[in-house]
């Protein structure tokens, strides 16, 4: 009849004008196309101290140093330096010749005025550079940098502190970084860097472009004409993305796809261990232990309610049912890659039945109840690592209610923004180019309310030997007598006292095209210049 | 019909009013705006007097009348995420949304009218039971799960599609780029538009052919025929006017809802709306996105209705009496 003729004929019209239209056109240019979970809202490199943002802005800006695919510290800005013999005063020899991509030549200048912005108050990296240390120009090419306490590691975490250019920023009302929503920032949508890409456009949250600098210093390693990265909040997405050719790279890759993208013919999944350590923390400091059952004393003060959490929890199917086989089981707080003596280091056997002992002898026969605080969308599987130590804990009598929370809320709750409010708490923590250092430092140093000490010991874990130590260690030149030094604050820290329970070091999967060669470096940082593709899928 | 307009806009204010005060609230009292602000670094020093400028420490009915205020001048604050004015990241990711929820409304009118006409009329068709059935499964699977599909289908095994991403644009204002006029566009929002728009066209499809069944039965179709009136003058100039009038009441709410809602479709996609702006604002903890896009939801839907009310009265010859008399 008269419509159904109307319904097909439609039908035939629209499927021919479809085939009909040009095929896409193959690029003659040699674009490289990525997607990532999460999107880079501000191209400011001071505004947010997050690995993905540092990462894409370091395609643009750089460092006085740089990292390399095995994460040495290697020159990039500066290209030489000497440390004085105590460690006090160190000379940076600028690199010559280099611009910035406005035109304007790279000085002196430029650093200092980088060393006062990232410590301004809106900065989230304030802790890149000592609140102390004081810069001087000694001439265009040459700064040196004075700190009063020896500070041997001091350009450990330059490698993600850029440097901005004076005079642009300077036009650009960028003198400060701006706290706060209260006003537009130009250096968020706008990038002037020194580095190997050129911003071409940013759409912040959908789309941004780059194209190589031409008047970069260095030799490219990639060989690209274009970089495109696009956000994909949805794993689902995300792969098929991949899998339809439409990007040449995710990440992260979810777990449950890495078979299906090994087995397309298309992609492969890279995995390789993270240098981030998922643990568990204790509230340590408080008489009475809150978000919990009792109404007297604290159990996480007693070592051997910490070891017996320690020895309750069986790692070995944590990582093989939770995470799938992707993760590295830990015993100490830091990466095995990053401290020579990490072996020296076990962790104890899964033991039920010492545990319960433990539990027994420190004077807690029948357990108690506490709440586990969770983020569930930070880590790979966050939350159901921690529903899986959930059933573990209880079997040695300690009941846990379970409260899980997104990232946003979790994060301005338990550090000193909203007061250090868990009793319980799973959390990760990135080993950066400090190494133990940092974690001795930011980890297992007393602090005050305020977080001045050890700012991310959530829950003030306070031996004042260990502190003592940690300082000395702090000012030590010497590798070897430090990683000694090291190793003993582990001994009575980790082993003797159990500040934490580290869990594992998490695995980062990335999806990447068969064509298309990447650096997978262990910090998670996806550095696109060493990027190379060749041609056809 | 005049005094029903302005009885119209009366009730409209009011609500707007009340939603108002419901986005206010929001922003003033879920979690403390000042420290979803600032880095975590941010000293205590800083903090009060970052909250004495924006005025938190005045008491609320002050902070009300201000935030009334700015509504009015259309000043939605700062989002704390992207550190840029709320109204430019709205203007910007509005006519993506929109754009989807013309095509989507679209394509299920056009598929839902013309599908259920051909169910009325040919009720015991095997085609028609074909389609009654496999509409079943347009109502009953969750949006992700049809997107997911869709895409698996057309952009991994067979390639036609893209599976993601809002391409395909051309500027036509300065603040409006459109997919519409390219091929490339129509390519990447032909599957979002599918997957959004199945739902409404199911339920088009059968309410069309209920009403048409019910219409078909009247007594002045009967007549008509009687009178030998040709077959599609009497399905498509009498019978379908009347069965269009509870569909344009559906429609007219749905288009609501699918504004509002494209919340998941635009995840899936990845498309550059504003429901994915609502989504990742909701992670991040973004109060000034979350309560602005309440406050235009609302308006959206108050606007609707408004417009339904009055095309409605349009339309409807037997209140067009009343409202004369």
């Amino acid at each position: 009849m008269k419509l159904k003729s109307l319904l097909a004929s439609a039908v035939v019209v629209a499927g021919a004008t479809f085939l009909s239209l040009p095929a896409p056109s193959f690029a003659a240019e040699n674009v490289f196309r990525f997607a990532n979970q999460s999107d880079l809202k501000s191209l400011d490199p001071y505004a947010l101290s997050e690995t993905f943002s540092l990462a894409m802005i370091g395609s643009m800006y750089e460092g006085l140093v740089a990292r390399d695919p095995d994460l040495k510290l290697v020159p990039a800005l500066a290209e030489s330096w000497d440390v004085s013999e105590d460690a006090r005063i160190w000379t940076f020899h600028l690199r010559k010749g280099v611009t910035f991509q406005d035109g304007s030549p790279f000085t002196a200048d430029d650093v200092i005025f980088s060393a006062d912005r990232v410590r301004s108050s809106g900065s989230d990296l304030k802790s890149r550079v000592p609140a102390d240390a004081v810069f001087t120009k000694v001439d265009d090419h040459t700064v040196t940098v004075t700190t009063p306490e020896p500070s041997p590691l001091l350009n450990a975490v330059w490698d993600t502190w850029y440097i901005v250019s004076k005079s642009w920023a300077e036009a650009h009302d960028g003198k400060e970084v701006k706290v706060g929503g209260t006003a537009p920032s130009y250096m968020a949508l706008n990038a002037n860097g020194t580095g190997p890409f050129k911003l071409v456009s940013h759409l912040p949250g959908v789309k941004t472009e780059w194209v190589p600098n031409p008047n970069w210093w260095g030799k490219p390693v990639h060989n690209l004409d274009q970089v495109v990265f696009t956000p994909i909040s949805s794993g689902a997405t995300r792969v098929a993305a991949l899998l339809s050719g439409e990007v040449d790279m995710i990440e992260p890759a979810p777990l449950q796809d890495v078979d299906r993208i090994n087995n397309s013919g298309k992609a492969t999944a890279l995995q390789g261990p993270e240098v981030r350590v998922i643990y568990l923390g204790f509230d340590q400091h408080s008489d009475v232990l809150p978000r919990s059952s009792l109404t007297k004393g604290n159990p996480f003060k007693d070592s051997r309610v910490k070891m017996a959490v320690y020895k309750a929890i069986n790692e070995d199917a944590i990582i093989q049912k939770v995470m799938r086989g992707a993760a590295v089981p830990a015993s100490l707080m830091v990466a095995k890659e990053m401290f020579p003596l990490a072996d020296q280091f076990k962790r104890p056997a899964y033991d039920v039945d010492g545990a319960k002992a433990l539990l027994t002898e420190a004077g807690y026969p029948d357990g108690f109840t506490v709440q586990l605080d969770c983020p569930n969308d930070r880590y790979v599987n966050d939350e159901k690592i921690c529903q899986s130590i959930v059933p573990m804990l209880s079997k040695i009598g300690i009941k846990v209610n379970l409260n899980a929370e997104p990232k946003a809320t979790y994060f301005s709750r338990i550090f000193a923004s909203g007061g250090y409010d868990t009793s319980f708490y799973l959390l990760g923590w990135q080993t950066n180019g400090s190494g133990s250092v940092g974690v001795l430092r930011d980890l297992f140093r007393c602090r005050d309310e305020k977080g001045n000490g050890g700012g991310n010991n959530v829950g003030n874990y306070c031996n004042p030997k260990v502190d003592a130590l940690i300082e000395k260690i702090s000012s030590e030149p010497n590798e070897t007598k430090r990683n000694d030094m090291i190793a003993e604050a582990y001994r009575i820290g980790q082993e003797q006292e159990v500040a934490y329970v580290p869990l594992h070091q998490q695995t980062l999967a990335w999806g990447v095209a068969k064509n298309v060669k990447v650096v997978q470096r262990a910090d998670n940082d996806f550095r696109f210049y060493w990027v190379t593709k060749t041609a056809g899928q | 019909m005049l005094s029903l307009i302005i009885r119209r806009l009366i009730q409209s204010f009011l609500v707007m009013l009340a939603v108002t005060l419901i986005a206010f609230i929001m922003f003033r009292f879920a979690g403390d705006p000042v420290n979803q602000m600032v880095g975590v670094e941010t000293t205590q020093s800083e903090r009060q007097t970052l909250r004495e400028d924006l005025g938190l420490d005045q008491p609320t009915i002050v902070q009300f009348g201000h935030y009334i205020g700015r509504v009015m001048r259309l000043d939605f604050g700062m989002s704390f995420q992207f550190r840029r004015p709320v109204m430019d990241l709205l203007a910007e990711r509005l006519p993506a949304t929109l754009e989807l929820a013309f095509v989507a409304t679209l394509l299920s009118l056009s598929a839902g009218i013309v599908l259920g006409v051909y169910c009325a009329l040919k009720p015991r068709g095997i085609l028609s039971s074909l389609l009654q059935s496999v509409s079943l499964v347009g109502v009953s699977l969750p949006t992700f799960l049809i997107g997911i599909l869709l895409i698996y289908v057309f952009s991994v095994s067979l390639g036609w599609l893209p599976s993601f991403g809002r391409n395909g644009l051309v500027p036509v204002t300065a603040h409006w780029s459109t997919g519409l006029l390219t091929s490339d566009g129509w390519k990447s929002l032909i599957l979002p538009a599918v997957t959004l728009g199945l739902f409404q066209m199911t339920l088009i499809m059968r309410l069309v052919r209920s009403e048409m069944l019910e219409v078909l039965r009247a007594d002045f179709i009967r007549f008509a025929v009687a009178r030998g009136l040709p077959k599609s003058r009497i399905y498509f100039r009498h019978a379908l006017r009347n069965t269009l009038i509870p569909v344009i009441t559906v429609v007219g709410l749905q288009i609501g809802s699918i504004i509002a809602f494209s919340v998941i479709t635009e995840t899936v996609f990845q498309w550059p709306g504003v429901g994915l702006l609502f989504l990742q604002s909701v992670q991040t903890a973004d109060v000034p996105i979350m309560s602005t896009y309440l406050l235009l939801i609302a308006f959206l839907f108050v606007m609707i209705n408004l417009a339904v009310d009055l095309i409605y009265n349009a339309v409807d010859p037997r209140l067009k009496q009343k409202n004369r008399t």
